[in-house]
């Protein structure tokens, strides 16, 4: 009988069994940030531990980082700190850093892809939950804690359950100005955003298959948001020329030789899953949020719910509460502040050329605040070759320096009072953005564009004429 | 780090109610801003317990009644969100030595293990009436038997579960893994070569 893949890669860097029953996998990459290493680095240095794979770790700084100017020491002493911190610990411990204006610095789940650090039939940790970006080269990537970095600082390995698998097939071909980022909502907004508990899921189908690597990497993006443990699409000609000349790939036959080997690891035309999911790609809308979690998602021709007749009617009823948006409300309409395009979730080239196509001649709202943060020093120094970031700022947008801004406010780029931000990020809990009484609606980078350009949710699609 | 085997954990108790209480609303983001974990007690759920102004909105934890409490009971999906340790570190900072809810997100509740905090869960209709219990008498010692899987509070008992593996880990004392993964280096080092990292 076939496997799957998250059972190929599972077996093949499982160490061995615990007495606790648990597996001790090894961990083929282990990417870390600033916001949970340092207590890890402290916690090594508490048992007078070492790091047991330096070469299989590589670091950076994203989630507190500023996006209009990284000079060090930071204004803030704390963020100053933690950069430090980590930057101290790298140093004594052999690690390599990608440091704010090394040429490579971004947020981790850019880098590791762009320089081809991630790679097929790997396992991959990160203490970040949306380390399930990598899965989309046909890994097993996990968002882990800062306990468990320190295991894998220490060990190269992790503690760990195995995973149920289940399938999620996307069949057919995306409307236009349906995105990555759509397929990614309707499938957290159709299963519930703890129906991928226990699950690793496997992304499949004609519509996924169709996809480029950026657009993969988006949908594995969220899919804890799902509940799932991690999310993969198994590696193809796609992964592999989009790996092929990277920086960090080897070339020529040890190329070849290591497409042969990843060809492998994709899941077996036989393979059994613990569970099948089939969506037709025709019934997904250009998807946003009008709630405080993933999953309270419609299409942009929809209406907010009705709590007396929804399921989890306390839930919405709440949710609306804070959004200050009544039931029954067609979402499009819905007045903006703030637009954010940028993140782990929607912060490569493709995502901003796919707004500058649209973008030229228009113009951001008078009332919107418009940022755009590329994901990387190297999306960055791409996207100004092709000219991106002019078009962006002609419309009103400011371009800025990468890192995770507004995604989670953990640096400067926050929401003030209750404004309501368009934005392209993963999550829309409660203060995300940064205030206590902020609003997040999440969509997909040219939504996020008609909505700074109407000063209003929107659909791209009457916007832009698509 | 292996510690003492956890079988039984009691304490008062407080009742948080709400399904899909994510890590940002635990610890608000701007609390992570930090290289240990000792500060982050105070700001457990700060933005749910202090208006902008720091003034307190009266929330059950801040409740004079249930000053002291260390176990939290909440709904389902409780802790959804991030992977980042610093929501069950706040929690457990705090005061809180257990989480009995619906439900829990699967990092959070992995985190949560190795701290040494056990997560059980109870069904819905149970765990309103230990909630109607504890309302009424506050100070009512509520005691989770890991072993037996059985919660008991004012002489009322009530069925729990929990992941397998996690009770086992609390049962041996094995729950924080870092000792037992380095005994088995050389172990590691095998699979490392076999795989070309070494």
């Amino acid at each position: 009988m076939g496997k799957n893949l998250f059972q190929k890669v599972w077996d093949n860097h499982v160490v061995g069994r615990l007495d606790s029953g648990q597996y001790q996998v090894f961990m083929a990459l282990h990417l870390i940030h600033e916001v949970t290493s340092p207590q890890a680095f402290g916690m090594l240095k508490d048992k007078k531990l070492t790091v047991a794979y330096p070469r299989r770790t590589f670091a950076t700084v994203d989630h507190i980082i500023p996006t209009d100017t990284q000079t060090r020491p930071l204004a803030d002493d704390m963020a100053e700190q933690m950069i430090q911190v980590l930057s101290d610990a790298t140093a004594e411990h052999g690690i390599e850093f990608f440091a704010p204006e090394s040429g490579s610095q971004g947020i981790v789940h850019v880098v590791g892809p762009e320089l081809g650090l991630t790679q097929p039939g790997m396992t991959i940790c990160c203490g970040d939950s949306h380390t399930s970006t990598h899965g989309a080269f046909g890994c097993i990537a996990l968002g882990i804690g800062t306990s468990q970095v320190r295991d894998v600082l220490a060990s190269q390995t992790l503690a760990m359950d195995p995973l149920k698998v289940r399938r999620i097939r996307v069949e057919g071909k995306l409307s236009t100005g349906v995105t990555a980022k759509d397929v990614t909502l309707h499938i957290i907004r159709t299963l519930g955003v703890n129906g991928g508990v226990g699950y690793a899921y496997e992304y499949a189908g004609s519509a996924i298959a169709a996809m480029t690597m950026e657009e993969r990497m988006t949908v594995c993006n969220m899919s804890i948001e799902g509940g799932a443990r991690c999310g993969y699409v198994n590696p193809d000609e796609v992964t592999f020329a989009y790996l092929k000349g990277r920086e960090r790939v080897p070339t020529g036959a040890a190329f070849d030789a290591l497409v042969e080997k990843w060809r492998g690891y994709a899941s077996d035309s036989d393979a059994t899953f613990d569970d099948e999911v089939v969506i037709s790609a025709a019934d997904i809308e250009p998807t946003v949020t009008w709630g405080i979690t993933p999953g309270q998602a419609i299409a942009i021709d929809e209406s907010t719910p009705d709590p007396e007749t929804a399921a989890d009617g306390d839930l919405v009823r709440d949710a609306l509460r804070y959004m200050q948006i009544e039931a029954g409300t067609p979402i499009k309409g819905v007045r903006i502040d703030v637009a954010f395009i940028g993140s782990c979730t929607n912060g490569r080239l493709s995502d901003f050329q796919a707004v500058a196509k649209v973008l030229a001649g228009k113009k951001v709202a008078s009332q919107v605040r418009a940022i755009a943060v590329p994901g990387s020093e190297k999306v960055d120094k791409a996207a100004r070759e092709l000219g991106l970031n002019k078009v962006f700022e002609d419309a009103g947008f400011e371009w800025r320096k990468p890192g995770c801004s507004m995604c989670l406010a953990m640096n400067p780029d926050k929401l003030v009072g209750d404004e309501v931000c368009a934005s392209s990020s993963n999550r829309n809990f409660i203060g995300r953005q940064g205030s206590s009484t902020g609003r997040t609606i999440l969509m997909s980078p040219i939504m996020v564009a008609a909505a700074a350009i109407k000063g209003q949710v929107a659909d791209a699609r009457e916007v832009f004429e698509l | 780090m292996t510690g003492k085997p956890l079988t039984r954990v009691g304490g008062k108790a407080a009742y948080v109610a709400g399904n899909d209480i994510d890590t940002d609303r635990i610890i608000p983001a701007r609390f992570l801003k930090c290289v240990t974990f000792d500060e982050l007690g105070p700001a457990l759920f700060f933005d749910e317990r202090f208006d902008p102004a720091g003034k307190s909105k009266g929330h059950v934890l801040d409740k004079p009644e249930h000053k002291g409490a260390s176990i939290l009971i909440s709904d389902n999906n409780f802790g959804c969100g991030s992977s980042r340790e610093h929501a069950p570190q706040a929690i457990q900072k705090f005061g809180i030595d257990a989480v009995i809810a619906g439900s829990f997100a699967e990092i959070f509740h992995g985190n949560c293990t190795t701290l040494g905090i056990p997560c059980v869960v109870m069904e819905k209709a149970q765990r309103k009436a230990l909630a109607e219990l504890i309302a009424k008498d506050p100070e009512a010692d509520v005691v989770i038997d890991i072993e037996g899987l059985k919660v008991t509070c004012a002489n009322q008992t009530f069925d729990i579960t929990m992941k397998d593996s996690a009770r086992e880990a609390f049962l041996a004392a094995s729950y924080d893994p870092l000792d037992i993964l380095l005994r088995s280096m050389d172990a590691v080092n095998v699979t490392a070569r076999r795989l070309g990292y070494a």
